[in-house]
């Protein structure tokens, strides 16, 4: 029987492959239903979105943009969540990123540009570190649940944060809660102005040399997970902890690694926003990238390549978003706050409901024919 | 010194509104969490409670329809969360998160589509909403020295929700403790396996849980639109989901302890407003943002057992999967 064969032979790699695909399908029809419920056309909306996100070689550079923030949060969550850990924090952890790295670009204006950049790399992955590192400690010393305390870490973030944006580091004479501007020696560099030092034009927009290191961290948190004794421990403690602990592992130490890893990341978002963009630390600067993160990292189903398709997906879904509530002024960009939500429902919570017949249809063929 | 007597009664009076849909949330994940549910989607199920009751209530111009709508909406968004959990054994924690984030989302653009006026509902008139209720002989005993000073200013004059959420303390407490669902209830959420053995299903009881854990967020989020307020505001929940989660971990999931952390929480609240620029002895201005994160830092110290102990219900966030 050949199709038996073919079969045994797909289940492999389909599933992985197919199940995000029916997820996002299924996500997508029940923001249809919304949209319809609304009274709109979604075969419209889908079609504004896709030209809105990929339609000039602008429209791409900011889908790139909102995706660079979703690679870091994406990654962050990823790596948690490798280790059986859901870090809900990584909103927070961006926001406190920010802080180093505002602190840095204000006192750093005579420095050379590339100095500036390493510099904040740091800042800012110690900046998140920093702030992932309390809850991982607490949990892995003091048995507190690392997804509590890091939903409590982010409004004592936020709170933290407008405190030093309201009363101590607001530009002096202004009312809205911000620093004053970077020196543009300490700007992240934009990718139109690199591509055009190399002869090559492509349309402004606020893509930026972020990009390019998030894609490096990509590879890193790969190299961290599949190729290094840390990310091992750190697998197996996520896929059983009872026998990782008997493999002699120990718990909170891969814990507080990969917490603070994980934070690392998701403070370095705040390199493409603050540095890369805004060139200012401005209050919620985040805007929810670190919620994403959650979606992509579930979407991207934990694999580095998989997180930055789904961060392109999501940056499209921002940037094809606003556009579309251009064109139709009913549907506002919190249409993609719901997609997104669906997307974590569909991928996350009723993984298994979609997982299971999945595997049957492509395992049963296979069965036949051991039995025959 | 009668000036400071009335204020400290004004302050009470504020903290008892402030912590009426903390109590009530609270009080709804109290039996989620019990069950063995987390229940991060507290949040998710206020907001679709305010939004839902304050569209109803402008519609039909009945605060009671609101009610029940509002209700409805947060019963439904418990299932939801059911039926990913319980039914297909679905991370508990995505899918209350997942629900969260759907639900600010779709409020705003729902009420957006609905009442063109930028996400928000109309404004509502008198009889759409859950006025304050003067308790009887106010005018009376108000007269009254000392204890007619209380009656007056810190016990009447609440709407109709202030009261039930008081009332809800001691209701929970004894459908916990007393009554054999409240058994069945407790016992799900330590050993789903006994339970289980005993021939009571362990996924009624859940969806069970879940369904009350709905009907008193309903009552939270109609607090917020329809009676403390007179419109839905987008996220007008604002994090008091959470909040109230964070009451319930630090009232260690039981009634009382639990009202006295809403109470706590809501009087650090209607302090930091107080307090905006007010310089305190010693220690000077203190910065309000700062005040607001009290609740949290709390809530952090006692998870990590710096004050007390949080002992959490032991199948808490564990599927429970019937041997095949």
């Amino acid at each position: 029987m050949p199709g038996a064969v073919w079969g045994r032979a797909r289940h492999g790699w389909v599933v992985p492959a197919l199940l995000p695909a029916i997820n996002l399908a299924l996500a997508l029809l029940l923001s249809a239903v919304v949209v319809l419920l609304i009274g709109e056309s979604p075969t419209r909306a889908l079609r504004l979105l896709t030209s809105g996100a990929f339609g000039n070689g602008e429209a791409i550079g900011y889908t790139l943009y909102y995706a660079t923030n979703f690679i870091f949060t994406g990654l962050a969550v990823a790596v948690a969540f490798h280790g059986g850990l859901f870090n809900i924090g990584a909103e927070g952890q961006a926001y406190i990123g920010g802080l180093p790295v505002a602190l840095l670009c204000l006192g750093a204006g005579g420095w050379p540009t590339g100095l500036v950049i390493a510099a904040a790399v740091v800042a800012a992955a110690a900046g998140g570190a920093a702030w992932a590192f309390v809850p991982a400690w607490l949990q892995a010393k003091r048995g507190s649940h690392v997804v509590i305390t890091t939903i409590m870490f982010n409004f004592i973030a936020s709170a933290v944060m407008t405190h030093l944006l309201v009363n101590v580091l607001i530009k002096p004479g202004q009312q809205s809660p911000e620093t004053r501007e970077f020196a543009p020696s300490t700007w992240m560099p934009q990718l139109h102005d690199l591509a055009r030092a190399i002869g090559w034009e492509i349309g402004r927009s606020p893509v930026n040399l972020s990009l390019i290191l998030a894609l490096a961290a990509g590879g890193l948190v790969w190299l961290y997970l599949w190729h290094t004794r840390w990310g091992y421990e750190l697998r197996a403690l996520g896929h059983n902890e009872t026998a990782a602990i008997y493999g002699g592992i120990q718990p909170a130490r891969t814990v507080i690694v990969a917490m603070t890893v994980s934070g690392a990341l998701a403070g370095l978002m705040s390199l493409n926003e603050v540095m890369g963009v805004q060139h200012r630390l401005l209050l919620n600067f985040p805007g929810g990238a670190g919620y994403v993160g959650i979606a992509v990292a579930l979407m991207g189903r934990n694999h580095p390549v998989g997180i930055v398709i789904a961060a392109v997906l999501f940056g499209a879904l921002y940037q094809g978003g606003s556009e579309l509530s251009f064109d139709m002024p009913k549907l506002t960009r919190d249409m993609v706050v719901v997609i997104q939500g669906l997307i974590i429902l569909v991928c996350g919570a009723l993984e298994h409901a979609l997982r299971a017949p999945l595997d049957a249809l492509f395992r049963q063929p296979a069965r036949a024919s051991a039995g025959s | 010194m009668s000036e400071s007597i009335l204020l400290l009664a004004l302050l009470a009076a504020a903290t008892a509104r402030g912590a009426a849909p903390l109590v009530l949330a609270a009080l709804g994940g109290l039996f989620a969490e019990r069950s063995g549910i987390v229940d991060i989607g507290l949040e998710g199920k206020m907001l679709a409670s305010a939004f839902a009751a304050a569209a109803t209530a402008a519609v039909t111009g009945s605060a009671w329809a609101g009610l029940a709508a509002g209700i409805a909406a947060a019963v439904l968004v418990g299932l939801v969360h059911g039926f990913a959990c319980i039914t297909h054994h679905g991370n508990q924690v995505v899918s209350g998160m997942a629900l969260n984030i759907t639900i600010s989302g779709l409020t705003v653009v729902l009420g957006y589509a609905w009442f063109h006026e930028g996400g928000q509902t109309p404004l509502l008139g008198p009889g759409a909403r859950f006025a304050p209720i003067e308790l009887p002989g106010v005018s009376a005993l108000g007269a009254v020295p000392g204890l007619g000073l209380v009656y007056r200013e810190v016990l009447s004059g609440h709407n109709l929700l202030v009261y039930i959420a008081a009332v809800a303390v001691p209701a929970v407490a004894w459908i916990v403790y007393r009554t054999r669902f409240g058994l069945r209830l407790r016992a799900v959420g330590e050993s789903p396996g006994a339970v289980d053995t005993a021939g009571i299903s362990v996924s009624a009881v859940r969806y069970g849980a879940l369904a009350v854990s709905g009907v008193l967020c309903g009552l939270s989020g109609a607090y917020l639109s329809i009676a403390h307020n007179a419109s839905f505001i987008r996220d007008m929940s604002a994090g008091k989901g959470y909040l109230a989660l964070a009451a319930l971990i630090f009232g260690q999931w039981r009634p009382v302890p639990t009202l006295g952390a809403c109470l706590l929480f809501a009087f650090a609240d209607v302090v930091q407003a107080r307090l905006q620029g007010t310089p305190l002895p010693l220690v000077g201005v203190v910065p309000v943002q700062l005040i607001q994160a009290i609740p949290y830092v709390l809530t952090v110290l006692l998870l990590a057992g710096f004050v007390g102990r949080a002992v959490a219900p032991r199948a808490i966030g564990v599927p429970y999967l019937k041997e095949r």
